[in-house]
């Protein structure tokens, strides 16, 4: 089964080819991890697949629909890298309203919270709160729907080791239950916690698949290797 | 369009405004403290001050609300919470009525401050009805808001939102004819003023203060309202779920 179907997409930014006739595809019930350097367009990938980057060419089909297709609006959920959430009000007050867009019952926000770890400091004005904090209302925002497609953008940046690890195997208790993950992010250790992964240099996807087979393939030692081979070899 | 979302838009929208205590004390204190400083300005001619003041409480909403409001969506599109809500069951028509809802309710507290302020304290003196007036007020507050939606898609920053004030609003305050009667100024100058929407607004509220033709006053308040779907209609062409 497959949640993504990326064909031939085409992407300019401004001045950049930001992506060059990338096609991938991402498998349903899995958490799929998107690496690369900084500025290989992970960022505009995600973007295209919840329909938000105008595109140049090609086709992104997410769960059997076009990118952006208003049904899709309810069962994708999206984290941007930076949090987009309202800083003046409260965590509570943001999931509240998000809640409300997405006709979901009002315990979701309990549960959302609990799900990052945010239940003590839920009743304080979002930017008084730390840049992991922040981070972790606007990935409890995407949580809320329970969408069947999570797109994450780097969300475990400026978290601590036990937070990250904590929300690690919430990405996997979501996937557990049927959830697909597609998960950004450039820090290595990453990569061995997830099912699958896609690596992307200069907006092209260099390589994909299970962790196992790109080690087999490099004939590295570990990932860290596997993505400096592929990376510079490339 | 769900009227729930919509609703559930305004109430965020009013509750962010009521964090901001500044803002607040802006929108409720400012035109009431400018018409103190008009009424002292004129203190040898409360004639006008009458002529002048009238109008003026209409026109204070319609300025305040044009920054405030270009200033909140431009925060929406730089924070990122526009492009999440763009990725979410929301249409644009919820986003721009929670926006029009939040920003009335505000308009409209607004000009009961005003006209309490004008009409009780400050002895302001009107020939019209002071609820025609009121209600003006509440129209131009919209216009202001929804020209404000539609700037704010030209602002890349917070600081060119607020320039926007000086460039939008200034030429048509100096032209909708209340510091000089239009037909005194340079003829190009007055067929321009005829194609700005607070010339329309200035002349249904002079009209509302001299109790003038209740049926002229309508057809000013009508072409305001016109405007002011017309400016929503365009902001709503701005909002794009796509960007590059
Ligand atoms: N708004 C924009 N306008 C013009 N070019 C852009 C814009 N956003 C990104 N780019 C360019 O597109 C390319 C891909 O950017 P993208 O944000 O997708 O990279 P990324 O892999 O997410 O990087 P990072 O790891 O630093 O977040 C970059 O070369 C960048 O300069
Ligand atoms: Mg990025």
């Amino acid at each position: 089964m497959t949640a993504v179907r990326v064909r031939g997409l085409d992407v300019v930014r401004g001045s950049t080819h930001a992506l060059r006739s990338v096609s991938l595809e991402v498998p349903s019930g899995r958490v799929t991890g998107l690496l690369g350097p900084s500025g290989s367009g992970k960022t505009t990938l995600l973007r295209a697949i919840v329909g938000v980057q105008v595109v140049r060419g090609g086709t992104v089909e997410v769960l059997g629909l076009p990118a952006g297709s208003p049904p899709l609006r309810s069962r994708v959920g999206y984290v941007t890298q930076a949090p987009s959430v309202y800083g003046d009000l409260a965590a509570r007050e943001n999931l509240a309203y998000f809640a409300r867009i997405l006709r979901v019952p009002g315990e979701r926000v309990e549960r959302a919270l609990e799900l990052v770890d945010l239940s003590r400091s839920s009743r304080r004005p979002v930017r008084e709160l730390s840049g992991g904090e922040q981070a972790r209302v606007s990935l409890a925002v995407a949580l809320l729907g329970e969408p069947e497609l999570l797109v994450l953008d780097e969300p475990t940046v400026g978290l601590d080791p036990v937070l990250r690890r904590d929300l690690w195997s919430a990405f996997h208790r979501l996937a557990a239950e049927g959830a697909t993950l597609l998960v950004s992010s450039h820090v290595m250790d990453e990569a061995e916690r997830c099912d699958s992964l896609v690596l992307m240099r200069e907006g092209r996807v260099v390589a994909a698949g299970e962790p196992e087979a790109l080690l087999a393939r490099t004939r590295a030692e570990n990932l860290n290797d596997a993505f400096l081979v592929l990376v510079e070899g490339a | 369009m769900n009227g729930r979302v919509a609703l559930a838009t305004a109430e965020r929208v009013l509750h962010q405004l009521r964090r901001d205590r500044r803002t607040v004390a802006l929108v409720f204190v400012v035109p009431p403290l400018l018409l103190a400083l008009f009424r002292y300005v004129f203190d040898g001619q409360p004639e006008t001050f009458d002529r002048v003041g009238g109008p003026l409480v209409g026109i204070f909403p319609f300025v305040m609300m044009f920054v405030v409001t270009s200033v909140t969506m431009l925060r929406e599109r730089t924070t990122g919470t526009l492009e999440r809500l763009m990725t979410l069951p929301l249409s644009k028509l919820d986003l721009l009525a929670g926006y029009a809802l939040a920003f009335a309710l505000v308009a409209a507290l607004q000009a009961a401050v005003t006209c309490a302020v004008a009409f009780g304290l400050l002895g302001l003196d009107v020939e019209g009805s002071v609820v025609v007036v009121a209600a003006l007020a509440v129209c131009n507050a919209l216009l202001g808001m929804a020209l404000g939606l539609f700037a704010s898609a030209f602002a890349q920053s917070e600081f060119q939102a607020v320039q926007f004030m000086p460039a939008f609003v200034l030429p048509q305050f100096l032209l909708c004819g209340l510091l000089v009667p239009r037909e005194r100024m340079a003829d190009a100058l007055e067929w321009v003023s005829y194609a700005l929407p607070l010339t329309w607004a200035y002349d249904g509220l002079r009209r509302a203060v001299e109790g003038g033709d209740a049926a002229l006053v309508a057809r000013d308040a009508a072409i305001v309202v016109g405007v002011t779907l017309v400016a929503l209609a365009l902001a709503a062409a701005t909002l794009r779920r796509r960007t590059p």
